[in-house]
């Protein structure tokens, strides 16, 4: 399908940039909002899942009978309990690899292997306790970089999904742990490093981390009379749909899936998890079936990639870059999920938000014997940008360049192309990046202090691209009394969605946004959306939205016009209906679809006309306290800009920005899931830890510059990652300031920062 | 193995009884017995708040408090907050004035320790703010809203 061009109105002060609080407030503050985690259905079974302790190794046995042999017990299920139900019991968005329960073979420790259904929850605790395996373990490969080149296969073969077109030249590869390779090439990188006046090569390293959403991971299945409704805390209840009619060879229509609130997302929470488990469950068991993981549990279900960060500049006399090239291993873990995804969308984006004529970048998927890597809030451009921000800094200071100005002197700016050849439009990097140095007052000079306490500053400023493409369709009704429903596939997860979306509905049509009523997916019920995910409901739904409710403009015209009413008499809605059904009857639908346009990145190349339907942008500046005996630290103060577009609810967007910057300020100085010889050692809060009320800097900003995304649903895009994206190398640049030594590697914790001073001396060089 | 007894209790100030095995946690008996939701467990291990219940004026920690020791309480959940159908307590209006949510599953926890804490103490500073409610963690991190609620909260409350 090709880009629509949409044509913008007006705005009329009405509807849109209006603050107004959540449409769900009061129920969330009463705690009647209503959320799968609450939800139970009669005759419901509760499941206990059963898990490997080994990372690797074929299964031997499995003893299930003393857990059938517990009281209340109602069913013990293995994998081949499934295939009776599922002939092919493999998922996935990208790669049918992984399998509803282990299938002969663990991959990594926490896999599910068997699950326990009873009555109620502690009864199949209690019995899945009693279950045992015996295994022949295998060597496992851990590490993504070593896992690219090991001898050691995490999978026999490659099972891409026939969804993906440019993942079909990988079916049935063999002997390799690479799920995707993505390669990038622009310009002639060898030549223009050949020239350069200097080279800087550096090695980053980010850790595994974990969404942790407070509500976990939770799915219902009741499957009766040939069909099917599930009930899951899902960001995608299209695709939920769509793979688990595949995986049953039934029509869509004979599956149903809903979902209600949920208790946050941010991207785990996407593509298949629990779904085809709960689903063969219940048509095994023929009642309901709920699971609900526990916190510990949701470690073993979806992280954010690991990844290693090799990052090469040539950069000319005048310090201008002539030249990057990177490599970026991702950790994919043991099944593929949307890595290979993140691995492509991240590599457009590797390089930086920076001018650059000569790029060359690899990005590799790599299985690993892992909890499988999946989304988390910014598709991997917050590890990329950990790397070239880190990286900028290193050589502004080798240069002996200040940092801020070296960065503006090779600034990508809107009509250049970026590294994929993509002309960059509405991508107000140049303004993030001034906001960011002003509220850091980056031109007043800062106390560094020479006694114990050290203090220092950075900055960071980076991009990323939206997937792509991806179609959202909304339908508006409007009802004979006058009121309005707006039936959308949007998952309200946190971030302010139903809020937005009535917002924009409301402008359109001239109605009051808290009297419209959002109904929530519904795939019997809502049309189809892609998914709540990478930033792109309010680009696309919000479009879809707009274009519903122009829709039903019109229609509303033409039934004046049928009805004989002058054009201009402003006869209410109703009112028309009423004349033409004679009766409080009748309806009238609007429907609004968009897609936007895609041109898919050459195979050899990575080239592309167009490979992002807008870009994310986020900017970050930290002021960080060193106590350069212990190597505690705080950071004093954040600030954190973003490009969004124009704002649909100031509020509510100034709130997404703060949250999401304060969740990479976890992932930046605390959070990190710890392995030892392929086994999780911290999966809890008791050792995993997320950020407090204690852990907020002093001074803590966030804002976002005035701009407008000109195809965007009056001026908007999406924001729900922007402000990750640099938070990390913002701080490790303000540790480096402070104590002039490096952190090459995520997490910045008091005992790298201590060690590192110990291994430079204070004072030392550390630019190397 | 589990043993089971009758306990009677007061919730949101009327009184019940309930038949609780000796497993049985507060937040459990709160839901599946009493349909209130609003007290969910998440991390389970008495280190994030969600699951916060008002036990005799005391907030606990509903993932670790026993049913069976329900006996002669009184109970208090975010249910029986709101004065009536159609009004909020001003702690729940200063939460929403303040937008100091976003997908409210720690809400009901951060409501009643905010409750708690004003009772104690009427004109909370921001630090005090962030002690006494570390030990509620939110994941969409809306900190700075609910800081900023809670000093809205202690306004109306001293005010009304
Ligand atoms: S669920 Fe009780 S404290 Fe977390
Ligand atoms: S609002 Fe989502 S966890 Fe607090």
């Amino acid at each position: 399908m090709a880009s629509q061009t949409l044509t913008t109105p007006a705005m009329p002060a009405g509807q849109v940039g209006r603050s107004i609080p959540r449409l769900e407030a009061a129920a969330k503050v009463t705690g009647r909002a209503e959320y799968v985690h609450n939800m139970s259905l009669p005759g419901m079974l509760h499941g206990k899942i059963f898990r490997s302790v080994i990372p690797h190794g074929k299964i031997k046995h499995l003893d299930l009978d003393a857990a059938r042999a517990v009281e209340g017990v109602f069913l013990v299920a293995a994998i081949d309990d499934i295939r009776k139900v599922i002939a092919h019991p493999y998922y996935g968005p990208a790669f049918h690899d992984q399998p509803i329960l282990a299938d002969g073979k663990v991959r990594y420790a926490g896999e599910p292997v068997a699950v326990v259904l009873a009555d109620e929850a502690h009864i199949a605790e209690e019995a899945a306790g009693l279950i045992s395996a015996e295994y022949e373990e295998l060597p496992g490969v851990y590490d993504e970089v070593e896992a690219h080149g090991a001898q050691v296969f995490v999978h026999d073969e490659l099972k891409p999904a026939a969804t993906f077109p440019d993942l079909a030249h990988l079916l049935g590869r063999r002997d390799t742990n690479v799920a995707l390779d993505f390669q990038l090439r622009r310009g002639d990188a060898d030549a223009a490093f050949a020239a350069a006046e200097h080279v800087f090569e550096h090695h980053f390293r980010t850790q595994p981390t974990m969404h942790t959403p407070l509500e976990p991971f939770v799915s219902i299945a009741d499957a009766s009379g040939g069909s099917l409704t599930l009930h899951t805390a899902s960001q995608n209840p299209s695709f939920v749909r769509i793979e688990i009619a595949r995986l049953l060879g039934w029509p869509e229509n004979r599956v149903r899936v809903k979902v209600p609130y949920l208790g946050g997302g941010f991207g785990g929470k996407l593509y298949i998890k629990l779904e085809a488990l709960v689903t063969a469950l219940s048509l095994i068991a023929r009642r309901p079936v709920k699971i609900s993981l526990t916190m510990q549990e949701q470690f073993f279900m979806v992280m954010r990639h690991a990844a290693t960060i090799r990052i090469k500049s040539g950069v000319d006399k005048s310090g201008r870059i002539t030249a990057r090239s990177c490599e970026v291993w991702w950790n994919g873990g043991a099944y593929a999920d949307i890595g290979p995804r993140v691995t492509q969308k991240a590599g457009f984006t590797a390089a930086g938000p920076y001018d650059i004529d000569n790029v060359e970048l690899n990005s590799y998927a790599v299985y690993t014997n892992r909890t499988p890597a999946g989304a988390l809030r910014g598709f991997g451009a917050p590890q990329t940008c950990w790397a070239y921000e880190t990286h900028t800094d290193m050589i502004a200071a080798k240069l002996g360049i200040d940092q801020l100005a070296f960065r503006r002197m090779n600034l990508l700016h809107d009509g250049r192309p970026q590294a994929t050849g993509t002309i960059l439009r509405d991508a107000a990097i140049d303004k993030v990046l001034d906001r960011v140095a002003e509220r850091m007052n980056w031109g007043t000079p800062l106390e560094r202090g020479t006694g114990r306490i050290r203090r220092g500053r950075g900055i960071a400023i980076g991009f990323k691209g939206i997937t792509a493409p991806t179609t959202s369709v909304a339908m508006i009704n409007l009802y004979a009394d006058g009121s309005c429903g707006l039936y959308i596939g949007t998952v309200d997860m946190g971030q302010g969605s139903d809020t937005c979306m009535a917002q924009i509905a409301a402008e359109v049509l001239n109605l009051d946004a808290e009297s419209i009523k959002v109904i929530h997916p519904d795939t019997d019920v809502t049309p189809y959306d892609m998914g709540t995910l990478g930033s792109r409901s309010t680009f696309h739904m919000g479009t879809a939205v707009r274009l519903a409710a122009l829709d039903a403009n019109q229609k509303i015209a033409a039934l004046a016009e049928e009805l004989g009413v002058p054009p201009n008499s402003n006869l209410p809605f109703s009112e028309l209906l009423r004349r033409k059904y004679r009766m409080q009857a009748g309806n009238i639908i609007g429907i609004g679809s968009f897609i936007p346009g895609y041109d898919k990145p050459d195979q050899e190349t990575g080239q592309s006309a167009n490979v992002t339907p807008f870009w994310g942008v986020g900017g970050s500046g930290a002021e960080v306290e060193i106590d350069i005996e212990t190597g505690e630290f705080k950071v004093t103060k954040l600030v954190n800009v973003a490009d969004v577009g124009a704002a649909i609810n100031p509020k509510l967007l100034a709130a997404q920005l703060s949250g999401a910057a304060i969740m990479q300020l976890g992932f930046t100085t605390s959070e990190n899931m710890l392995y030892r010889d392929g086994q999780l050692t911290n999966g809890s809060f008791a050792d995993y830890k997320i950020p407090c009320l204690l852990d907020m800097p002093a001074v803590f900003i966030n804002e976002f510059v005035e701009s407008r995304q000109h195809d965007g649903p009056f001026g908007a895009k999406g924001a729900g990652e922007s402000t990750t994206i640099a938070v990390s190398p913002a701080i490790g640049n303000a540790i480096a300031d402070a104590i002039g030594v490096r952190l090459m590697d995520l997490p910045l914790t008091a005992e790298a920062i201590h060690g590192a001073i110990l291994a430079a001396g204070i004072g030392g060089d550390d630019e190397h | 193995m589990s043993t089971e007894r009758t306990v009677r209790f007061s919730l949101n100030g009327r009184a019940v009884k309930a038949h609780v095995a000796s497993h049985e946690s507060l937040v459990q008996v709160l839901r599946d017995r009493f349909d209130l939701f609003g007290s969910r467990e998440s991390c389970g291990q008495g280190l994030c708040g969600c699951c916060t219940v008002i036990v005799d004026g005391k907030p606990v920690s509903g993932c670790l408090y026993l049913a069976s020791f329900l006996d002669g309480t009184s109970v208090q959940t975010i249910e029986g907050l709101a004065p009536a159908d159609d009004r909020l307590d001003p702690v729940q209006e200063a939460f929403i004035e303040a937008g100091a949510f976003q997908c409210g599953f720690c809400t009901p926890g951060f409501i009643l320790m905010t409750k708690h804490l004003l009772a104690e103490n009427r004109a909370p500073s921001d630090d005090d703010i962030r002690h006494y409610l570390t030990g509620n963690l939110c994941r969409c991190s809306a900190y700075p809203e609910i800081v900023a609620a809670v000093k809205l909260a202690a306004t109306k409350q001293r005010g009304g």
